[in-house]
């Protein structure tokens, strides 16, 4: 695998409006800085994260996809990152089978107070999609 | 293609001191659809939105995106700019490069690309954007105030002289919370139970005032103005409407167990009422202790009442109540010393907590308010408090100040020096906090009155003939100490009551890490919650005094009656939408829905074949609280969610990997 000089991981993340996002704001309002990998999309629940949007993601130059939700029981409509994660588990499952690492998709659960987990997670995983380097598989327009 | 126009904010220098804010402006230019871009210092100013509004006329923009802060901070400051220019306020999108960008990176050119990106993402998603339109749902016109302490009596007090109906939930039998069973308060010693009570008379006699004791809330649906409330009203085996409160089968009772009001300090009956002054005033039989009820006769409490009230046959009811805001004052629990083993709050019963101490000390307590040891029964020669007991202390007990120890026990020493003047009180303590009015003089007065502070923590305390052995530190004067005392009083920390979690599941409403209820914003929004509609008042929010508690209440109560003053409210219009042609009727969809808020209907269809029939999901905006589990749901992409909308989630997962 030749990694292209200066190669840098993109993480596409969606984080739910009243948890996850929120945890990201207040990692903003506590300076605590974290990799400039991460481009976050904000849905109003992680159970609004259709596993195409994770796919197409991946197709056009994401290495890494994270959707982060509430916690279990904290999710502000009740049940939608329960459905999140039955869905993105099994998102996981298609990926290996395609061939991708599953661990490209990451699913965590980071609540409003906790903006420093939020930039751990970032750093982990950016740790890891530096190890596994750019997406070969489906992409669009091929690795670059 | 939608004419765009994209302000970029420095924010001072929160983001133009990071972000390149020129190299950033010349990539936006040049993305598709933007006619007009333009910096500003401080874009959320007024200026900052008068630039706005005249550069929407002049370049006849048709989508706006700011990129400054936070949607969450500023969002709807511009929603509310973009209806004064003329434009529907969901053609607006922010990209948030203050939280998400310049406050968390340090290089230029990493923060400057991935401003760019943020931006395109923006823009993208904008271009696709619908004008929305919010409807308008009806508001219940009445509270739900969930606790019946000092908090929940205020907030229910306050709202029903508003002229809103209330209803008041209580778990135990009798209104009054803590505050009942506190003796004096500080900093004027006035008596607790004299002030707290006409107030539980007053809400059991309000008109407006729907009192449910020993009531517990099942379960919560619905949303803000909306909300539909399921009570469980335990068995009190008294009927309410016959019992005249005489007290006759009290003292009948042959049942004696520990008083929870008096902290085990005390003994009651099966049959009760938690102290004398309780509202209302009508005992309860507690099944697990009854005679009656363990081994199937006794009958003892029937034949004394004259009133023919008992009634063994009751049981558990529930009540459905319509409320349009909720009021949650359910209040604290103290913290159990058990963890501290060196203070042998297990091992002796002369030592106490401080909540206990309030209960000996009382005129209504155990001892008829003499201050006795309830080991030995006698009158104590040395009391010492422990400060600090589960506060501040992240290893054994919680990382806060619970903030009211410091000044009840300035308060209980005063006391006891002027029911003992001969006593000798030690208090050991980390630090004196006593910011309030007229605290710092209460606690000085303490001093004066001969209390001893000792700065330093107890390492052990144990019992030592019929007294007790305290070995402490002055960390001052770096002394080792070792006193011998009759009563030790642990000032235990404010913690949330057991339950919190499971009551802020059943509200929807968050909890911090210690399980008190999380307000909406720690400085602008502290009696709301992040759900609409329900607000916080009293410990239940945080360890809190009673001024405090009862000032929350009244800025809990008239926040929810502002909201409760209007006929309706207008509902946010990002809300599932149905394509009826895609639709093919499997009702995945409903199944997902949180909210009850998809059912079926039948439509009339034009096919090649005639006119037919088919079934399609169809959406209540009213209940559709826009989480969006039904467009995934969907097999036949028939379901979307306005505002967020498959093309739009794709446009912008596009605009950031480009």
């Amino acid at each position: 695998m030749s990694v292209r000089e200066g190669w840098r991981p993109k993480i596409v993340a969606f984080c739910c409006n009243w948890c996850s996002y929120a945890g990201a704001d207040l990692a903003g309002t506590s300076r605590i800085p974290y990799p400039a990998s991460v481009r976050i999309i904000r849905v109003p629940c992680s159970g609004r994260v259709n596993p195409v949007f994770v796919v197409r993601a991946l197709q056009r130059g994401a290495d890494g996809v994270l959707v982060a939700g509430c916690h279990p029981g904290d999710c502000h409509y009740s049940t939608g990152n329960l459905y999140a994660r039955r869905r993105l588990l099994v998102t996981r499952r298609l990926l290996a089978y395609m061939g991708i690492e599953p661990e490209r998709l990451r699913l965590c659960w980071v609540s409003a107070s906790e903006g420093e987990r939020f930039a751990k997670v970032i750093e982990e995983m950016t740790a890891v999609l530096e190890k596994l380097g750019p997406v070969q598989q489906l992409r669009e327009e091929g690795p670059p | 293609m939608k004419r765009v126009g994209v302000f970029l904010c420095w924010c001072g220098s929160n983001i133009a001191g990071v972000v390149d804010m020129d190299r950033l402006q010349a990539e936006v230019e040049r993305m598709p659809g933007v006619v007009h871009v333009e910096q500003n210092k401080y874009t959320c100013s007024d200026p900052g939105q008068e630039s706005i509004r005249r550069a929407i006329r002049e370049h006849r923009l048709q989508r706006v995106v700011v990129a400054a802060c936070s949607p969450r901070m500023h969002e709807r400051t511009f929603r509310a700019m973009m209806r004064t220019a003329g434009l529907n306020p969901y053609l607006l999108e922010m990209a948030n490069l203050r939280e998400h960008c310049s406050w968390v990176h340090r290089d230029i050119d990493e923060a400057t690309a991935k401003a760019v990106d943020l931006v395109r993402r923006a823009v993208f998603k904008v271009r696709l954007a619908r004008p929305l339109q919010s409807g308008k749902v009806p508001i219940t016109r009445r509270a739900l105030v969930l606790g019946g302490g000092i908090a929940g009596i205020q907030a229910a007090l306050d709202l029903a002289d508003f002229g809103i109906p209330v209803v008041l939930v209580e778990s135990s039998p009798s209104l009054g919370g803590r505050m009942a069973q506190l003796d004096k308060t500080f900093p004027t010693l006035d008596c607790s139970s004299c002030i707290l009570t006409p107030k539980m008379v007053e809400v059991a006699t309000h008109p407006s005032i729907r009192l449910l004791t020993y009531s517990e809330v099942e379960s919560v649906e619905g949303y803000v103005g909306n909300f539909k409330v399921l009570v469980r009203r335990k068995a009190r085996s008294v009927d309410e409407q016959r019992c005249t409160g005489c007290g006759e089968c009290l003292s009948k009772c042959p049942a004696k167990v520990p008083s929870e009001f008096d902290l085990g300090l005390g003994t009651r009956g099966a049959i009760y009422v938690p102290f004398p002054q309780a509202v209302p005033n009508v005992p309860v039989i507690d099944r697990q202790s009854c005679l009656y009820f363990t081994r199937g006769r006794c009958r003892i409490c029937q034949r004394a009442c004259p009133a023919g009230a008992i009634d063994y046959q009751q049981e558990d009811r529930l009540e459905s109540y319509e409320v349009g805001a909720i009021v949650v004052a359910t209040g604290y629990d103290q913290f159990d010393p058990a963890a501290y083993g060196e203070y042998a709050y297990r091992a002796s019963p002369n030592v106490i907590t401080g909540l206990e101490f309030e209960r000996l000390v009382s005129s209504t307590g155990p001892t008829g308010g003499r201050i006795l040891t309830p080991g030995g029964g006698r009158e104590p020669q040395r009391v010492v408090f422990i400060k600090c007991v589960g506060s501040r202390d992240e290893q054994r007990g919680a990382s806060y100040c619970s903030k009211t120890c410091c000044m009840y026990v300035a308060k209980q020493a005063i006391l006891l020096k002027e029911k003992l003047p001969r006593c000798e009180v030690y208090v050991f303590y980390m630090d004196v906090r006593a910011a309030g009015k007229d605290y710092e003089e209460f606690y000085l007065r303490a001093r004066e009155m001969g209390v001893q502070y000792v700065r330093g923590r107890v390492a052990r305390v144990f019992p030592h003939g019929d007294r007790l052995r305290i070995r402490a530190e002055d960390t001052l004067i770096g002394r080792r100490l070792e006193l011998e005392a009759d009563l030790v009083v642990l000032a235990s920390a404010m913690v949330p009551r057991p339950d919190a979690r499971q009551v802020a599941r059943k509200l929807g409403i968050a909890a911090n890490q210690h399980g008190f209820f999380s307000e909406a914003h720690p400085k602008l929004r502290p009696v709301e919650t992040h759900t609409a509609g329900i607000f916080l008042a009293g410990a239940a929010q945080g360890p809190k005094d009673i001024p405090d508690s009862v000032a929350q209440a009244g800025a809990a109560a008239s926040k929810a009656a502002a909201l409760l003053s209007r006929q309706e409210m207008e509902t946010e219009p990002v809300v599932a939408e149905v394509n009826e042609h895609w639709c093919s009727g499997c009702l995945r969809c409903a199944r997902v829905c949180p909210y009850n808020a998809i059912s079926e209907r039948e439509i009339r269809v034009r096919t090649a074949a005639g006119v037919r029939t088919k079934t399609v999901a169809t959406v209540n905006p009213g209940l559709c609280q826009g989480c969006g589990a039904c467009a995934v749901a969907c097999r036949d992409g028939a379901m979307n969610l306005a505002g967020f909308a498959d093309q739009q989630v794709l446009a912008e997962v596009d605009a950031l990997c480009l």
